[in-house]
């Protein structure tokens, strides 16, 4: 009923209703203030923040790699060089059905069906509008086999990149080394700015050492995205200022290597396990540096398959392995001249005083016969007939004057022992042996028997080719050293000026009386003279070698057996070394030469050295040269080898 | 003489415009600056798209529609209003539950209903039929309104609302619903009830959540933290603020706004056009925009005081607010104070029968309050 008694006020009404329209219209504007406060807040109090949030949406780096820097011979030739590679890529968002896509490409055998999984995987990751390399290098038949086919394959495109090209293919290779793909292990230690759009690196050899010059410097550019990071070229109406920093290509490398001496003695070596160093021994500038089998490092370059590595890492011949640098062997009797250099330098002996040699020799109070190659003996011989006979038991007993630790002091002065700082990573630093290194070692004592067997290059001691090379450069330069470098010249990619790098002169060696390097050098010489160890290889050359052979012992020998080659695995067979300098009066080269397991140095080794004499000194680079006729084997035939020192020629 | 001529000249036609807005029942100042929000929309608009002339037509062309519907609506004599509120409302009702039984699924939620001619969206209706119809149950009675009215005004409100939020459009089923109640408010709903009608609300907040899709909760969780999520749900809301931001007072400039025109900032052109006006026009641009807002709101509730009898004045007020709750629940979302709830800015956001609807209502307010001379006639 009270109901039914209210009526419609419509004053009352009309003053509520007025009422409440006020309070909402003040309401409103109050509220809506509040929302312009907010974009005050936004627009005015924090615009920097935003602004820079902005810009960092918008504007992505695209980073451009450089070009990397070429690699020349001494003839400037080029030896490495940038070309274009075809490689296949996929580009997702095209792309209708990847999965099939990519089983079909395995069915026309572009891609190995086992890469198939991995190769999904790849395409899932990236962004879809991002190209992604499927192969690295396309052969000219595969690219003929793809085109034929490319129309069933949307979204799959064969495009062009720079990559590595070594035309010399495994010449040089040791020395070169290559460049491969970023690995993990290369990200630790790398400025991923550097190598952002970059695929390869240096992984060893020059390539490697030299990798901060010849990479160069990567540049960016500034790229507009939208959201999704696509690429756009323009905002709205007006083009955007984008900044780009071009890249510094890398500089280029000269080196002292002569690609035609390299290649007579990548052929000399041919078919053999060895290694040859050939320096100049006024510079210090290597002109061949040789280890032999080798590899092709363009396999490297162009994405080499596992199978394919398989195989060069398990090969018994070890090709990956670079025996000029990281091979120790015992030197046998190429060390000879240096041991009569330490009796010199010390002035322990008379270099003109005979002394007898009745094929073998003792230490004092022992009875144990410390045995000469040649059984009968040398008769009575002075310095220079032990060296050019390799008399081994004047080296017995030179060694057992000066003591270890003088041997160790004089051909550390020589670069034995350690590295020779060569300009190239991955040297190994041999051993040469001391008193306290024995100590340290084996915590045994130093033995006169010990010492006497370095003598003749044997025992404890084992050097690289390259030392060995060094070594006989310091002798042919009478004791001036220079550390041994591949890089002679830098060119600056950007003003083109080439920097002459200086030769990197080393302590010399000096003689009390420097009158006695003739010694030396005359003792060499005779090697290569009738009645020397090195005659046959040496004959008929227009200049005069000096040189010492060698003929280290990899397989002891019981002290009253023989020694039968042809009875002895091949493995175990003799190294034959060699080191030589020429012409013998004003020394152009130096070179040692390594053959593994080869056999005698003066037949095996000698004759490497004389086709790099002849192609250096002479021009003759013809490899099909006939090589002198072999001669009357000047050499005695293998002679009974005493425990546990050496054979030698 | 000549300047007296040019004077008396002007006067004449500003005389026949005001004749011939006077005969059509539509208000000048209203019509101003609805225009000017529309003009300013379009303008936006063009960039907001990223220059596609299509949209924009398309715009166009709803626009001309919602232009037409308004200056219809307006002939309609109030009375009429009046009495087809019922009708309309009951329409509206079948037409949701229609939705919600067989409706086409239109952008991840159920809001369409394919009419084979047209494709309609019913819970637009309702932006209309519920003011329209709370007002005609109140319109009789005498205000403020009983408790036993209130509870029955409050059911004509939740049917609707509960229907459109199921579909689920949680932004229109907030209009609705603040539609319906800002009648309520208007006709002098006591203090005490608003009162216990907040608290009620906050104590159904748990229970709300419970009922709540998964992409509405993470949304108000986002809005507490947008970071927590910012590739996820919370990137409308930063991407929002940084183009905002990054306008700083005067903007980057018409179509240069990279926020916008690189596509960082979603629904760049439908619900956050406001923080492209923001990035590409700056400050000045949105305030601008708001001061037009203002006056629309503030020349739709004076004529709403206007008005001759309470339904008039309930509508009318009605709908004047209800555009507040679009401008700032949409503005408010977009400068990172509200939740993203979606929410168009309106006359201003692409497409919809939004803009439809809102013109309709306009030309209701204008039909209820220009008769009123012909009435006292």
């Amino acid at each position: 009923m009270r109901r039914a008694v209210r009526i419609k006020d419509h004053w009352g009404e009309q003053r509520l209703f007025t009422g409440r329209t006020l309070f909402a219209g003040i309401a409103t504007a109050l509220l809506l203030m509040v929302v312009i406060g907010r974009l005050f807040v936004l627009q005015v109090m924090r615009h920097e923040y935003y602004a820079d949030l902005s810009q960092g949406n918008r504007v992505r780096l695209e980073p451009l790699p450089p070009d990397r820097g070429l690699i020349y011979d001494s003839n400037g030739t080029v030896i490495a060089e940038n070309t274009p590679a075809y490689q296949l890529e996929l580009t997702p968002e095209q792309v209708p059905d990847v999965p099939d896509t990519l089983q079909r490409l395995a069915a026309i055998g572009m891609i190995d069906a086992d890469q198939v999984p991995a190769l999904t995987r790849l395409v899932r990751g990236g962004r879809k509008f991002e190209a992604i390399p499927l192969r690295l290098s396309l052969s000219d038949a595969d690219m003929a086999s793809f085109s034929v086919h490319q129309y069933t394959f949307p979204g799959v495109e064969i495009q062009t990149r720079l990559a590595r090209w070594y035309p010399f293919g495994n010449e040089g290779v040791h020395a070169l080394g290559y460049v491969a793909a970023i690995s993990e292990d290369d990200l630790q230690h790398i400025d991923r700015d550097q190598y952002a759009g970059s695929a390869l690196i240096g992984k060893i050899g020059l390539e490697s050492a030299y990798e901060a010059q010849l990479h160069g410097t990567a540049g960016h550019r500034q790229v507009l995205v939208n959201a999704q990071g696509r690429r756009v070229e323009r905002l709205g109406t007006t083009p955007v200022h984008l900044e780009t920093l071009p890249p510094r290509a890398g500089n280029d490398i000269f080196l002292g290597l002569d690609m035609r001496v390299q290649h007579v003695a990548e052929e000399a070596l041919a078919g053999k396990r060895g290694a040859v160093v050939a320096i100049q021994p006024e510079t210090g500038d290597i002109v061949a540096l040789a280890s032999v089998p080798t590899y092709d490092p363009n396999k490297f370059t162009r994405g080499i398959s596992s199978r394919e590595y398989a195989v060069l890492r398990d090969d018994i011949d070890r090709p990956l392995f670079n025996r000029a640098l990281r091979g120790t062997y015992p030197p046998g009797s190429t060390i000879k001249p240096m041991m009569a250099l330490a009796g010199l330098e010390y002035a322990v002996i008379d270099p003109n005083a005979s002394r007898p040699c009745h094929g073998y020799y003792t230490l004092p109070g022992s009875t144990h016969h410390y045995r000469d190659w040649k059984k009968e003996g040398h008769g009575s011989v002075d310095m220079r007939h032990a060296i050019a006979t390799s008399c081994d038991v004047y080296f017995y007993g030179l060694a057992e004057i000066l003591g270890i630790d003088r041997v160790h002091d004089s051909l550390a002065t020589l670069g034995f022992g350690k590295a020779t700082g060569v300009d190239v990573g991955g040297e190994r630093a041999g051993l040469l042996p001391s008193q306290a290194w024995k100590m340290q070692t084996y915590k045994q004592q130093w033995y006169p028997g010990d010492t006497v067997i370095v003598g003749i290059g044997q025992g404890y001691l084992l050097v690289t080719p390259i030392q060995l090379a060094h070594a006989a450069a310091v002798i042919a330069a009478r004791g001036r050293s220079f550390q041994p470098r591949l890089v002679t010249a830098i060119r600056d990619a950007v003003t083109g000026r080439v920097a002459k790098l200086p030769p990197v002169a080393e302590t010399p060696l000096e003689l009390k009386d420097p009158g006695m390097w003739d010694i030396v050098v005359q003792g060499m010489e005779m090697v290569t003279e009738a009645g020397g160890t090195a005659v046959a290889a040496t004959r008929g050359a227009p200049y005069r070698i000096a040189a010492k052979t060698g003929t280290a012992q990899v397989f002891s020998i019981g002290q009253n057996e023989k020694y039968n080659a042809s009875q002895v695995s091949e493995r175990l067979r003799d190294h034959a070394l060699f080191i030589a300098f020429a012409p013998a009066d004003a020394p152009k080269l130096a070179i040692a030469v390594l053959v593994e397991n080869g056999g005698h140095g003066g037949s095996v080794a000698a004759p490497i050295a004389r086709r790099i004499f002849d192609a250096y000194l002479l021009g003759k680079y013809d490899v099909d040269t006939p090589a002198p006729p072999p001669a009357l084997p000047a050499t005695p035939p293998p002679a009974p080898a005493p425990s546990p020192a050496v054979t030698e020629h | 003489m000549l300047f007296t001529d040019t004077q008396s000249q002007t006067r004449r036609t500003l005389t026949a415009t005001g004749r011939l807005l006077r005969r059509l029942h539509l208000d000048g100042p209203l019509l101003a600056a609805l225009a000017a929000v529309v003009a300013f929309g379009l303008f936006v608009l063009y960039s907001a798209t990223g220059e596609n002339v299509g949209q924009w037509l398309n715009q166009l062309e709803r626009l001309a529609l919602a232009l037409a519907a308004l200056v219809a609506l307006a002939q309609v004599p109030p009375p009429w209003l009046r009495r087809i509120s019922p009708l309309l409302y009951g329409i509206g009702i079948v037409l949701l539950v229609a939705v919600a039984v067989h409706g086409s699924v239109g952008n991840g939620a159920q809001r369409w209903l394919d009419l084979k001619i047209v494709r309609f969206q019913p819970s637009e209706i309702m932006k209309l039929a519920v003011p329209m119809m709370c007002a005609w149950y109140l319109h009789e009675r005498p205000l403020p309104p009983s408790l036993r009215d209130v509870l029955v005004v409050l059911i004509l409100i939740l049917v609707p609302s509960l229907l459109i939020a199921k579909q689920p459009d949680l932004g229109t089923a907030l209009l609705v619903a603040s539609a319906g109640i800002l009648v309520l408010f208007l006709a002098g709903m006591s203090a005490l009830v608003i009162v216990l009608g907040v608290t009620a609300i906050g104590a159904a907040v748990p229970v709300a959540w419970h009922f709540m899709h998964d992409y509405q909760r993470q949304r108000v969780l986002t809005f507490i933290d947008p970071s927590t999520d910012p590739l996820g749900a919370g990137y409308h809301s930063i991407q929002s603020q940084i183009a905002i931001g990054s306008g700083g007072i005067f903007g980057k400039g018409w179509m240069n706004g990279s926020q916008a025109q690189l596509e960082f900032l979603p629904e760049r052109s439908t619900d956050f056009i406001f923080a492209v006006i923001g990035e590409e026009l700056g400050l000045l641009g949105q305030t601008f925009l708001i001061v037009l807002y203002l006056i629309v709101i503030g020349r739709a509730l004076y004529m709403a005081s206007e008005a001759q009898n309470t339904y008039a004045r309930l509508v009318c007020g009605s709908f004047a607010l209800t555009f507040f709750v679009y401008v700032f629940v949409n503005t408010g979302m977009v400068s990172g104070i509200l939740p993203v709830v979606g929410v168009p800015l309106p006359l201003v956001s692409y497409g919809g029968t939004a803009m439809v609807t809102l013109l309709a209502s306009f030309g209701v307010l204008m039909s209820l309050n220009r008769h009123r001379k012909l009435v006292g006639a």
